[in-house]
């Protein structure tokens, strides 16, 4: 990895950054108070889980001794919408070698966000490019889990609304490819299938129901929309 | 006092890993063969990552309250602010610090 490439991944990755560290910082808090488990713990759970929501709900779990079986089935719904990501990044990821099975790994909301939308500035190595995303967006998860779980009760100011960070960064893909798409009906139907869900069966229980819905309609809806993206232009907006 | 043992805690958190690793891998463990995937999983590849993105978005509004006190305005005000600075000068940076430095004067200072 070069200095180019890590300078354009370090300014690509900083709203995920920001809402690491906040999010991760309040996970380190929320483990530590209240299931008992201090810093190594947090980070360990960082480095090999490596998962947001999954991470929160795992405080739960590890404060009440949930079981095993338990475990595994809130992991498998809670998670599941990682299956859908790998399928827009079996192409982005082949020829990576070694580093395709940490791209894998490390495949989350954000990384994912980042890599989709990724457009690989001049002369920088589009495989190194999207491995260091990767990279620092899971140091940022790492270092906030520290920070959290050690010193979470000792910053003076307030950080309340700072994961808002989060949302703007989807705000700004979305409004990106909103602008740059030859179609916008994917956009719409995820929304709605999100909004559908989110009134029927509530904010903890989204995303599965709208996930599968959204694929439901994809499918059936094939030769509708597949035709509007093969006069697909490439998206060639200015870097951030 | 911890509700597990060292070594439940331990397999509770590497069980959690495993699986969540499992369902990222699970695309390239049924499709990541030799040859190219079938069409209908290029297809989901092409017009998922613009649904899921718009899907997100709804995913992290999903605590706003429309009916009680703020009434979501911190959210309608922040996103709407993201968008009109990122209609106008396209700089990725610009808007999400200048939406998330206004939502956090709007959820500690305006809408307390």
């Amino acid at each position: 990895m070069n200095k180019k490439t890590f300078q354009a991944a370090l300014s690509a990755t900083i709203p995920v950054m920001l809402g690491y560290l906040s999010i991760g910082i309040a996970f380190g808090v929320m483990l530590q108070t209240q299931a008992g488990y201090n810093f190594l713990w947090a980070g360990g759970m960082s480095v090999i889980i490596y998962a947001g929501s999954m991470q929160y709900l795992a405080v739960d779990l590890l404060a009440r001794g949930a079981g095993l079986l338990e475990v595994v089935v809130m992991t498998l719904l809670v998670n599941s919408r990682h299956m859908v990501y790998g399928l827009s990044m079996l192409t982005k990821f082949k020829g990576m070698g070694k580093r395709k099975w940490y791209m894998i790994f490390s495949l989350t909301d954000e990384t994912y966000a980042l890599l989709s939308s990724a457009r690989v500035p001049v002369g920088v190595e589009p495989k190194s490019y999207y491995f260091t995303i990767a990279l620092l967006d899971q140091s940022y998860w790492i270092m906030g889990s520290l920070i959290g779980a050690v010193a979470g009760s000792l910053i003076p100011f307030s950080t309340q609304g700072i994961d808002f960070a989060m949302t703007a960064l989807f705000v700004v893909i979305c409004t990106d490819q909103w602008l740059t798409y030859p179609t916008r009906i994917p956009a719409i139907l995820g929304a709605a299938c999100a909004l559908v869900a989110l009134i029927l069966v509530g904010a903890s229980n989204m995303l599965i129901p709208a996930m599968l819905a959204l694929i439901l309609i994809f499918f059936i809806g094939r030769k509708q929309i597949e035709p509007k993206f093969d006069v697909m232009k490439t998206a060639n907006g200015q870097e951030g | 006092m911890h509700a597990y043992t060292t070594t439940q805690a331990l397999v509770t958190i590497l069980v959690i890993a495993a699986v969540t690793f499992f369902t990222r891998a699970f695309p390239f463990l049924l499709f990541g063969r030799k040859g190219n995937p079938p069409g209908y999983v290029l297809y989901l590849g092409k017009v998922l990552p613009p649904a899921i993105i718009a899907m997100l978005v709804v995913y992290c509004l999903k605590g706003v309250t429309p009916f009680t006190y703020p009434y979501g305005l911190p959210e309608l005000i922040s996103v709407t602010a993201v968008v009109a600075l990122h209609v106008w000068k396209r700089n990725n940076l610009l808007s999400i610090f200048g939406g998330t430095a206004l939502y956090m004067i709007l959820v500690q200072v305006v809408f307390r």
